[in-house]
């Protein structure tokens, strides 16, 4: 085999630590090397010619590059490979970036290591053998998971484009929190007014399939082949007879039962409800818990009074499933809850600021329905409590983000705006009324953003603290907020009627199961992960899989819509293709040797090992082996290291290329 | 040779999306570390042999690590479940073989997980560098008159 070893610099980043001419002069003399040089930038066009060049001077027939991690530039090599001829499984790549020269700071230990990790893959590259794509269809059709601005704008996209969309909603009716917003920042734009419309078109579109009231159970398949299992949860109420009057809502006995969750629980609503008049669909849902039908077995009302005989108490929750080619995950984010509702997440909250225990103190959200023309107060500004004006308001920032002793680092990005936008809609609305901001740091960072905030400050007159509460306690009615003015160095007290608490935003609490439904990875807080932070940010590690919103990272609606048209972006360049290829490292039996034990076919997740009779010419069978379906198998590997007799291999990793990279692991040192 | 500073060798068997993903963040955060171990990719941990293992102490290694993702965050969904079977039976195999099983070392680390990554291979080269090197493997050939090459 003649081989070629191309050491990459990387400008600076491997060449600093890593002695970059003499890891290629060491790798000339290994046996099979017929060519070795080091470059500054192996993946510009300069470098890969050189590759190209050397492949065709020097006939190589494989390949190993050192640079950066294959996650990064795998692709690039083997097509560039690929185009002078060489087959592309033929090329490896050994990290001198990620795994050695950023890692270390000792010179001679990181060329040492350097120089290991390219024998290795040049060893490992002596057994590697051409390899063809697999091919297969695509299915053109999207599902997407979360009915929220994101998901709406998502769907649209694709639906727009000529392709059907599965759009699946948890909550009775689409639109997500910002249908609970009342004014948007940084234009003061009424949020329904520019969502319903949008919500309607999903409703109305002949492409779009809503599945509300749902959730996504299982997901089988890869890119292009999904097959997904959605569990519609009973409604009581048949959603093809039902027209949306509303009467059974309105004759619904049981009036103030439960806390509405669309008014964040300032306001009450039936045991029949639609979540709020805008609802799309606008079909309303029994809450089971609370029903006097469900408990006693009597009343019956709204199904008496519904003249399409919509209702069905013994309606049970169905399995639908869907058959898709993308997916697009657009869950969302929930408000950090100090003690509103039992929560699952250890949070440890802040007591000091007595939210749940002081009426007036709300949350961002909270605070959104008192200022909503929709809300509990019909937008009027009354405190919850005694339903007063208050005229001394405190909103307090950065409560739980960036707060590594809550569990949160980060940063929730919108709070600077919305608590900007909330004091604004307080004096707009309260005239006489003074509004203190408690603040670490402004974050405006966005078109028109800072001159928002100025604005608060400079036309509004709201009142800016840098620093942070320390304690919230009643006195005589009035809430005491003590904190400290670190720009003027003295302790702050203010007397306030009401203070809400600008929370931060957090994973779903459902986002790890569906992560892992999904196969998709998701960091420490919950928030899913992007497949590279700056280049690949609405892809997944899940080929097929792609994130949109807040369900990836904090993020207001102007990102988030943006994700989401560059989610569908990427699902209709899936579409744009009616087949795919798939890296065909997949397992393949060798029938010859293959006992039929079937172990492989008992550890396969994806049922992807078959039985396959061998014959005799007569038509006996002889024997029952095993048999790989490559288009379902996802190329793990596990089969590989449980069969007895080694019979079945993991094409790109068989056992003779693990074996030659550990064999050749430590000869220098 | 016996007068120099023990540097011990490890492999790491990584599995492609969690554990591998995770050494390169580490890597884009530069957080630094020993540069004993020495990476083995595969997709999954579900791939690796347990011979693997043995053979990687055959040729010398002094400590081997095995990571992956973790528990129900599988790339493949059951892989990580297969390969932690089979290392509660290996484990014991092992000490039976002659090879102490404490020289072999698990963990989880998913892509998000740079730090610790960090802090496992540290703890690992840490760890085998107090237990000094490994020689069981030449004891045993001599034992069944191989020859040591």
């Amino acid at each position: 085999m003649r081989i070629g070893v191309f050491i990459c610099h990387c400008g600076e980043n491997i060449g600093r630590t890593v002695d970059c001419p003499s890891v290629a002069s060491a790798c000339a003399n290994f046996s099979g090397v017929v060519h070795a040089e080091d470059y500054k930038y192996m993946c510009s066009d300069p470098g890969q010619n050189l590759i190209k060049q050397a492949i065709k001077e020097k006939n190589l027939d494989a390949v190993v590059v050192g640079s950066c991690s294959p996650h990064m530039h795998e692709k690039t090599f083997r097509k560039a490979c690929s185009d002078a001829g060489i087959n592309p499984f033929l090329v490896e790549m050994a990290n001198l970036r990620e795994h050695c020269s950023w890692i270390h700071d000792d010179v001679p230990s990181a060329t040492r290591k350097a120089i290991d990790l390219v024998r290795m893959l040049v060893e490992k590259v002596k057994f590697n053998e051409p390899l063809i794509p697999i091919r297969v269809p695509v299915t053109k059709r999207a599902l997407v998971i979360g009915g929220g601005i994101s998901g709406i704008q998502a769907s649209l996209d694709i639906a727009n484009a000529g392709y059907e969309v599965v759009l699946v909603e948890k909550e009775p009716s689409i639109g997500g929190h910002m249908s609970q917003l009342s004014e948007t920042f940084p234009t003061l734009d009424c949020s329904q007014c520019i969502l319903t419309p949008r919500m309607v078109e999903v409703y109305q579109h002949p492409r779009i399939k809503l599945v509300s009231y749902s959730e996504v159970e299982n997901v089988e398949g890869f890119i292009g082949n999904f097959s997904v299992t959605i569990r519609k949860k009973a409604r009581s109420v048949k959603d093809e007879l039902c027209t949306g009057c509303g009467l059974c809502v309105q004759k619904c006995p049981i009036k103030k039962v439960a806390l509405s969750d669309f008014d964040e629980g300032l306001a009450t609503r039936p045991a029949m409800y639609v979540p709020f008049p805008q609802a799309v669909p606008n079909i309303p849902v029994i809450d089971r818990s609370v029903c006097t039908y469900f408990k006693t077995g009597k009343c019956q009302l709204c199904k008496k009074v519904c003249g399409r005989e919509a209702i069905d108490f013994e309606q049970q929750d169905q399995l639908i499933k869907e058959d898709v080619g993308a997916i697009i995950v657009a869950t969302g984010y929930k408000l950090y809850t100090i003690d509103k509702k039992p929560d699952e997440s250890m949070i440890k909250g802040y007591g000091e600021y007595g939210y749940g225990k002081f009426k007036d103190v709300v949350d961002g959200l909270q605070f959104e329905r008192i200022a909503s023309a929709s809300g509990p107060t019909s937008g009027e500004m009354l405190r919850p409590s005694d339903k007063t004006t208050p005229k001394k308001i405190v909103f307090i920032q950065c409560v739980g983000s960036r707060d590594e002793s809550k569990g949160f680092s980060y940063c929730s990005k919108i709070c600077c705006m919305y608590t900007a936008k909330h004091a604004m809609l307080y004096k707009h609305k309260v005239h006489d009324g003074e509004a203190y901001v408690f603040y670490m740091d402004i974050r405006a960072g966005g078109k028109n953003y800072d001159e928002f905030v100025r604005r608060a400050i400079e036309e509004d007159g709201v009142k800016y603290i840098r620093g942070r509460v320390s304690k919230i306690y009643e006195e005589n009615g009035k809430l005491i907020v003590k904190g400290e003015d670190t720009l003027a160095g003295v302790r702050v007290e203010i007397d306030a009627d009401m203070v809400v608490l600008a929370t931060a935003m957090i994973a779903q609490n459902d986002s790890v199961k569906l992560a892992q439904t999904l196969s998709v990875s998701y960091d420490k807080y919950g928030f899913f992960n992007e497949s590279h932070p700056k280049l690949k940010p609405v892809e997944t590690s899940t080929g097929g899989i792609f994130l949109a919103g807040a369900c990836n990272a904090p993020r207001d609606i102007p990102d988030s819509v943006s994700m989401a048209s560059a989610a569908a972006a990427k699902a209709l360049v899936l579409f744009g293709s009616d087949v795919l290829e798939r890296e065909p490292v997949v397992a393949k039996v060798n029938e010859a040797t293959c006992a039929g034990c079937f172990y492989c076919q008992k550890v396969c997740a994806y049922n992807a090992i078959e039985q396959k009779e061998i014959k005799d010419r007569q038509g006996n069978v002889i024997k029952v082996v095993a048999y790989v379906n490559s288009g379902l198998c996802q190329g793990c590997g596990t089969c590989n290291a449980t069969c007895p007799s080694k019979s079945v291999e993991l094409l790109g990793f068989k056992d003779d290329q693990i074996y030659a990279q550990i064999n050749s692991f430590a000869e220098v040192f | 040779m016996e007068n120099e500073k023990f540097e011990p060798k490890i492999v790491a068997f990584v599995c492609n999306w969690c554990t591998y993903t995770g050494a390169d963040l580490a890597g884009t955060s530069r957080l630094k570390q020993q540069t004993n171990a020495r990476l083995i990719r595969v997709p999954c941990t579900g791939r690796i042999d347990p011979v693997f293992i043995i053979k990687a102490f055959e040729k010398g290694a002094d400590g081997v690590l095995v990571s992956g993702c973790h528990p129900n965050d599988c790339h493949y969904n059951t892989g990580n479940f297969h390969a932690r079977r089979r290392w509660i039976f290996f484990r014991q195999l092992l000490d039976f073989v002659g090879i102490d099983s404490s020289r072999l070392y698990f963990s989880w680390v998913s892509a998000s997980e740079g730090k610790k990554w960090v802090d496992v291979v540290d703890g690992v080269i840490n760890s085998v560098r107090e237990k000094g090197p490994f020689n069981g493997y030449k004891k045993l050939n001599k034992e069944i008159e191989i020859p040591v090459k």
